[in-house]
This record gives C-alpha cells, structure tokens and sequence, in this order.
C-alpha cells in the first residue's frame, strides 16, 4: 500500500547526474573565463590553461547527455493542452497553494520549460562553442562568425545559469523528495499524488 | 628593471628643483614606419626573426615578393607587397611593413579573459605574457588587424613586442637598427609625428602625392606605429590596413552591458531564490488518502 514508486530509473538517474557533472564543471570554468573577479576558480581546478582544455570537452559531454534525455524523455516532456492550462494558474504553484492546480502527469509545464530550454540553450553553447574552440580555422574574412560567436555563447550560458538555479532550489528546497529522487530513483505514493496526481494514478492504477 | 622605473620625479623634503626633471619629454614611444621610401628589402623581417630567436617555418609563395600571405606565431613582422593600378592605368608598387600596432586602445587586451597575459606598459608598448596566456584566442577576435598568432604546439598567442626588451634598455627595436633606407624611424610618439607630418607635407608639396598624409588611426586611441602612405584615402590597398580600425563592436557589448547584465541577473536570480523560501518555504505532501 505504502511501498515506494519507481519515479527515475537507473538509466535516467546516471544520465541525469552525468549532465548534472559535466554542467557544474563548464559552468565553473566558464564563470572564471567570464569575470576576472571569477578567474580564482580555474585557478582552483588546476589552473586556467588546463580549464581551457577540458572545459569544450565537457561541453561536448554534457551537449551529449542533452540529445540522450532528448530521445529518453522526449514522450514525456511535450507540452499538451492541461500542461498550458496548469501554466495559467502557475502563481498558485509559487505561492504553494498547490490545493488550486490542476493534476499534472509526469513533470509539470516548468519542468519541461525547464527541459527546453536547456536543450536550445545547449544546442547554441554547442555550436558557437565549436567555433569558439578552434578560432584558428575561422579565416579573418568570417571573422563576423567569432563575434557571433562569443555573444550567442555568453547569452545562452547566461539563460542556462538563470534555468541551473530554479531547477537546483527547486529540485532541493521546495520540492522536497525531488532530491532523494533523482539519487534513488524512488518516491512515496503520497509525495506522487500531491505532486503529480495523473502520474500517479497512471503507474499504480489507482 | 626599466630605467624608466627609476626616473625621479619627486624628492621628499626637498628645497630647489628636482635633478634630472623635465629631460624626458616624453614616455610614449613609436615606431614610424614610411611607405614611400620602403624598397621591400625585408631586412626588417630578418632582424625581427634574428632578435627575438624565431624558429625559421616555410614560406610561401604567391606570385608576389611577399614572403607569406600573412603574419605568423613565429613571424612578427611582414612586408606587404600590392601591385596598385593607378587612375592613368600604369601600377604602383605598395610595400607596407606589416606588425602589431600597439594600439593605445588595444582590442586584444579588452577580450583576454587570462589575468596578466596582456599589459599595456606606460610608453605605449602592448605586450603579450605567454607564461598566463591560456590560448583562448579571444585576442583574436578583439584585434582590427588580424595580428595576434596561435603556436598550437605551445598553446599560446604570440606578436611583435616593439622590442620592449630592447626598448627598455633604451635601445631602438631589432627592425628600425636593420633598416638600409631609413624609412623607419623609432622615437617618441610627439616627435614621430612631427616628423611623419613633415615627410607627409613634403609628399603633398613637392613629390606630386596630393593625398599623402599620416595612419595614426583615432578609432583605437591612436597607436605606437604610424604610418606615411602615398595615399591616405586608401590605406586598404596597402595590403588590407583598415580604414577605420576600432574594437569590434561585439566585443565591447559582450565585456560591458552583456557582463553587467549577466552579473545582475546571476545575483538576482540568487537573490530571488532565496526570498522566496523565506517567504513561502518548501511544499507539504498532503497524506489524506
């Protein structure tokens, strides 16, 4: 009655923490690449040159975790009629007056807002980001491509870091059980239903 | 250590004039390079390599006296040749010693991201540090004459100093001691230009160049190389030196209001965050079933 529901499976657990890794170690370096007042950080991961080796490989491995949630996630991340609906009275959601919401499915329209945007987001930091590893084949006549380049990296960093900090006080404060989640991959039937009642009532049948 | 380092300029408790005050004239030094009176000897290139202990690489050649298309992580310093067709269809031989400019605005200083890997001493000079330099190659995208080279064996960047070895012993740089016609000159910026000006008057007056005049580019802040050209309404045709060179636009809004903006928003979205667990705190799982 009380047993717990598989919410994440291990599959969906080690990807998520793959990107989760890969994300926080670009995000770190890049940081220190942004601001001077930042530079101390790539100090701290083993000096600026090494950060500005690994940092595009990371970025190639987080890129690739994206476009695996993509194709694991994909059914369940798009956006329906009730999603827009719940999106309407999403101030109740933020004032935790949750007794005023529609019943959801899986994740809710911020999650997969939050999913999207992510994805978009990483698919520009990709590709600007090749341009931005290796400059020296950019010849000078497409120069206007460098300086695409590090503006479109800059912005769409700066959207995933405003999406990284929802999702991370989201995933650990408010919601709590998110957290234990995403690490066990299990949930409390009561922690579904007050959460994502449809979803629940899909997996168990009730 | 500089000498400049150790010019007085005041003495504490100190009755009468300060020795030795007021026989600099000035700091800025400044390489004057004139155009018309260049023969494309390339002793310059030589010295440049000789000096700064360049390892010599292939060149390449493209139906030009031109030793390569364009400078290189081990080649500082590059004549320029043009073959410019004149209105009355006859050609005009452009020889023009290309290197680093030594803005006074320097674009490639404003995008480094690398603490230290670029300085802009007091005299002028632009200087990368390749031991802080991180190979990020933004300088590249911050520079308007395409100057700043990538070693990919080392990982760093690379381009003239002005000799500031040589420069801070008060020595002129490797390439103006080589020159065979005197077409370039090294002193301070006033009288380089003074001296540009006149050589650029001269032009105008006796010589038939009604359009000769002096590069000393305003769009960076004026720089530490100057140049006489024939024919300042064109210094493109001089292979490629840009008309109105300032730091690329993207750059300045990508170090400026995009970096003020991202900063607001990163503290704010930390800010927010925080006021809202303050003021609504977590979600409570209902157990009523």
């Amino acid at each position: 009655m009380n047993d717990p529901i598989l919410r994440y499976t291990l599959v969906e657990r080690v990807m998520h923490w793959i990107a989760a890794v890969a994300f926080c170690y670009v995000l770190a370096t890049g940081l220190a690449f942004y601001s001077p007042h930042l530079y101390w950080i790539a100090t701290l991961l083993g000096g600026a040159p090494t950060s500005r080796f690994w940092h595009p490989w990371l970025g190639v491995v987080f890129a690739a975790t994206l476009f695996w949630m993509l194709k694991a996630w994909l059914g369940d991340m798009r956006i329906t009629p009730a999603d827009r609906k719940w999106g309407d009275s999403m101030q109740h959601y933020i004032r935790n007056e949750d007794e005023n919401l529609p019943p959801i499915d899986r994740f809710n329209i911020g999650q997969k807002y939050f999913f999207w945007g992510m994805l978009w987001a990483g698919i520009v930091l990709l590709l600007s980001g090749a341009v931005l590893w290796f400059p020296e084949l950019i010849p000078w006549s497409l120069r206007g491509l460098r300086f695409a380049a590090v503006l479109l990296h800059v912005s769409s960093a700066l959207i995933t870091i405003g999406l990284f900090i929802i999702h991370v006080y989201m995933g650990t404060a408010v919601v709590r059980g998110g957290f234990t989640s995403i690490i066990r991959g299990e949930v409390s039937p009561a922690w579904a239903r007050t959460h994502h009642r449809l979803w629940f009532q899909r997996v168990t049948g009730k | 250590m500089s000498s400049g380092n150790l010019r007085v300029q005041k003495i504490s408790g100190h009755a009468g004039p300060v020795a030795g005050e007021g026989t600099q004239r000035q700091e800025q030094v400044c390489k004057l390079i004139d155009t018309t009176t260049c023969i494309g000897c390339k002793a310059c290139e030589v010295a440049c390599m000789e000096w700064n202990d360049l390892p010599f690489g292939e060149t390449v050649f493209d139906n030009t006296y031109q030793t390569m298309p364009e400078t290189r992580w081990n080649y500082w310093n590059l004549i320029k040749f043009n073959e410019h067709p004149r209105e009355d269809g006859s050609m005009q031989w452009l020889m023009r010693k290309d290197q680093c400019m030594h803005c006074a605005d320097p674009g490639c200083l404003a995008a480094c991201p690398a603490d230290n890997a670029i300085v802009q001493y007091q005299n002028g000079i632009v200087d990368f540090q390749q031991e802080y330099c991180i190979g990020c190659q933004y300088c590249v995208t911050g520079c308007p004459f395409n100057i700043p080279k990538f070693n990919p064996q080392t990982k760093k960047m690379f381009k003239c100093t002005l000799c500031t070895d040589r420069v801070s012993q008060g020595l002129e740089p490797a390439c103006i001691k080589a020159c065979p016609t005197g077409c370039l000159h090294f002193g301070t910026k006033d009288d380089m230009k003074e001296l540009a000006g006149a050589r650029a008057q001269q032009l105008r007056e006796h010589s038939g160049y009604a359009n000769a005049g002096v590069y000393d580019p305003v769009g960076v802040g004026g720089t530490s190389v100057i140049y006489v050209l024939h024919d300042i309404t064109n210094p493109e045709a001089y292979g490629g030196l840009p008309s109105d060179p300032r730091v690329p636009w993207a750059v300045r809004i990508w170090k400026q209001p995009l970096k003020w903006l991202g900063n607001l928003a990163m503290i704010g979205g930390l800010i927010g965050v925080t006021m809202h667990y303050l003021r609504f705190g977590p979600k409570k799982v209902k157990d009523d079933e």
